[in-house]
């Protein structure tokens, strides 16, 4: 006679016994299978790593409340957006992600104090880049380039932005130089990176292999004081042979422009 | 000369071809950001009525890129066959896509008239069909290549296993061809794309796929997935290169971006085809393209980008390539901005493939700001295997650590087979059976222990 305890419950999933092998890899090996399907734990992790990437890009960036964070740093800062006037429009028309609403370009235009260096902090494909990385960059930033007596622009910090916006902010202070944080694609494994993009004569028009890189910035990746020194280190080179982008990163130990898709 | 058509009384007016192309086409983002699309959608179906009207003959009168500057028009003018278009020369556009649907119409018929088709003649007909007639025309096509395995015969469908590592770690990548493996995947390349395009990388990892071929008897051919350059010096160094990987372009502006020409394509060809290690007739090519990527690179020269992804068939069919595969979703959200786009795409592009002779895979996949998810892929994914797909990707667990986006799975190479009743290449499953990787009712047995000792780098740390 036998009771409920006696029914076993039966395997549904099947285990792929070479599980040692991701010691070798972070791809997804020796997943498990049930038929041709996944285990149902693999399944929705995946799911899980790509809701994560998919509410990085969607959830809206703040940039009112984000200056208002800079500005209780100490630092100057205006919010700006730019001409895409929202996420599917940006997605869709990185022309329009590049150059200043026009409500924006007339504050912008404003008379202002000249600067040689333009800072821009903009949402780009991971709103949560900015939110999670931004400001531990800007504090180990912000000393190392105010130390150099160059003249900085207030932190202008835009929705909506690709890279290339500073180029258009960047002409309208005049200035030699742009430093650009901005949220970098989300991958499955991680979707905080940012980037920090640095040009030379920020004018419209500019093109990627005018810029220099430095990606990965988060927890786990390129950590925020050390990509600091690197931004810091690369504005003076850029100063000193009046350059950016491909030639100056034929220099020895010098990041070269890595294209993630939100130039 | 111009063309019109009039629809509820309103008369459209189309300057040009490649105009008329561009309007005619189902709504892409990239279209649009490339200021060709239609206006509404009553301009996009007029412009297909007046498509549907124009003679196949007319193609052979107007480029959409003038010949004179530009080396994929004269390309796709120069090898046009006047004998094989001659059963289909008497017919528009329209009556084109019913001759392609009808019953009457077999693989042999659609073999024949192949070479007598132009790209921007397929692409004009692709814009009037409806994905059943993407599928429907596309299924009847047969296309077979051989390289150590045959890919394309009926009932078989044929995968790449993908085991890319973001340091081109031997061991790395080793680990995710041994996942491939025990799942079935590979017939139709093991093919990795390297972080680092350079010679020494591509040499120890193809070094590293021949010591398994040849310890395994596998029936594999690999391709290192760098530019076409860094594999002629990798053939000049003697070493053990299977397949010659390039991304094309439709227009001759675009592939420079490419850092390619169709004389330097010719020389891959015979760099490739001097190492012999293909059986006499085979292919040795592999191809991958994507809609957007003229547009991507500044070099659209106005005209649509399915139209363009179609000329791109006609620089793969010089070379006869073992492999060509769009891949369609990876390029972004301002080209094929949700699954929708992308699901037409993707039919679009491997009908209009395998149309003008090319063995046609997919890469299934989307990025992580497209408007895009499994679902849409497992769609897309069912219905190219219903369309016969030549080959499709398989990635471990549809993620692709180095290049970061989704593409389709070993996994889902199982399903697609399972529930379409396809199989893998006969050399690749009687070498499944032979090294127990299946049993010998050909299922899988995951049991990696008789494959080990080909790779042994792996064993050697175990």
């Amino acid at each position: 006679m036998s009771g409920p305890d006696d029914v076993k419950t039966p395997a549904t999933s099947s285990p792929d016994d070479w599980t040692w092998l991701s010691r070798y890899t972070e791809a997804r090996i020796a997943l498990g299978r049930c038929g041709p399907g996944l285990p149902t734990s693999a399944h929705l992790g995946f799911q899980a790593a790509h809701a994560e990437a998919r509410d990085a890009v969607l959830k809206p960036f703040d940039a009112e409340g984000f200056a208002v964070d800079v500005a209780a740093h100490g630092w100057d800062a205006l919010a700006v957006h730019s001409r895409a006037a929202d996420r599917a429009t940006y997605l869709q028309r990185p022309d329009a992600g590049r150059l200043l609403s026009p409500a924006s370009e007339t504050l912008l235009s404003e008379p202002r104090a000249p600067a040689d260096i333009v800072l821009v902090v903009a949402d780009g494909l991971s709103s949560r880049a900015v939110q999670v990385n931004a400001l531990p960059v800007l504090e180990q930033l912000m000393p190392r380039l105010a130390a150099t007596g160059r003249r900085l622009s207030p932190i202008i910090v835009a929705s909506q932005g690709r890279v290339a916006l500073a180029d258009h902010i960047g002409e309208l202070f005049g200035a030699s130089a742009s430093i650009i944080l901005i949220g970098e694609r989300p991958g499955l494994s991680a979707a905080d990176s940012l980037g920090l993009y640095l040009t030379w004569m920020p004018r419209r028009g500019r093109v990627d292999s005018e810029r220099n890189c430095i990606s990965n910035v988060r927890q786990g990746g390129l950590a925020p004081a050390d990509a600091a020194a690197q931004a810091a280190e690369l504005i003076e080179r850029m100063f000193r042979h009046q350059a950016a982008g491909v030639s100056l990163a034929r220099l020895p130990q010098l990041p070269a422009l890595e294209n993630d898709g939100s130039s | 000369m111009g063309f019109s058509h009039t629809l509820g009384g309103t008369i459209y007016r189309f300057d040009d071809l490649r105009t008329l192309l561009a309007k005619a086409t189902p709504l892409r983002s990239g279209d649009v950001l490339a200021g060709l699309a239609a206006q509404d959608a009553a301009e996009r179906v007029a412009a297909r009525m007046a498509l549907a009207d124009l003679p196949l003959r007319h193609f052979l009168n107007e480029a959409v890129i003038p010949y004179e500057s530009d080396e994929v028009t004269r390309l796709i003018v120069d090898q046009h066959d006047g004998h094989a278009f001659a059963p289909v020369a008497s017919l528009t556009v329209g009556a084109f896509r019913e001759w392609l649907l009808s019953d009457a119409t077999d693989a042999t018929m659609l073999a024949a008239v192949s070479p007598g088709l132009t790209p921007e003649m397929v692409a004009a007909v692709c814009k009037i069909m409806r994905l059943q007639d993407l599928v429907t025309v596309a299924a009847k096509c047969e296309v077979v290549t051989r390289f150590r395995c045959t890919i394309g015969l009926p009932g078989r469908m044929s995968t790449r296993l993908q085991p890319n590592h973001p340091l081109d770690d031997p061991k790395g990548v080793a680990a995710s061809i041994l996942d491939g493996l025990m799942y079935g995947v590979g017939d139709a390349t093991i093919g990795i794309n390297p972080a680092s395009d350079d010679v020494d990388t591509m040499m120890r990892l193809l070094d590293m796929i021949e010591t398994l071929r040849l310890a395994s008897n596998a029936p594999i051919q690999s391709c290192v997935l760098a530019h076409v350059t860094t594999a002629l010096k990798a053939i000049e160094r003697r070493a053990p290169v299977d397949l010659v990987f390039q991304s094309l372009a439709g227009t001759e502006e675009a592939n420079r971006g490419f850092g390619i020409t169709l004389s330097l394509l010719d020389e891959a060809l015979a760099a490739a085809e001097s190492l012999q290690r293909c059986p006499a007739g085979g292919n040795v090519m592999y191809f991958e393209t994507g809609q957007g990527s003229e547009l991507s690179s500044a070099g659209h020269c106005g005209v649509d980008q399915q139209t363009l992804e179609a000329r791109c068939y006609a620089v793969a069919r010089r070379y006869r390539p073992l492999l060509v595969n769009t891949v369609v979703g990876f390029i972004g959200p301002e080209y094929l901005y949700d699954g929708k786009q992308i699901m037409r795409a993707g039919l679009e592009d491997h009908f209009c493939g395998k149309l003008l002779g090319l063995p046609m895979g997919c890469d299934v996949c989307y990025t992580n700001h497209a408007e895009a998810d499994q679902d849409d892929m497992d769609a897309l994914l069912t219905l190219l295997g219903v369309a016969g797909c030549t080959y499709i990707m398989g990635v471990p667990g549809a993620d692709d650590i180095m290049l970061n986006y989704q593409s389709t799975s070993f996994h889902d190479a199982l399903y697609v087979r399972k529930v379409l009743g396809k199989r893998a290449a006969p050399e690749f499953e009687a070498w499944l059976a032979a090294t127990g990787i299946s049993d010998a009712q050909g299922e899988l047995r995951f049991e990696p222990a008789r494959l080990m000792p080909a790779l042994p780098l792996l064993e050697a740390e175990r």
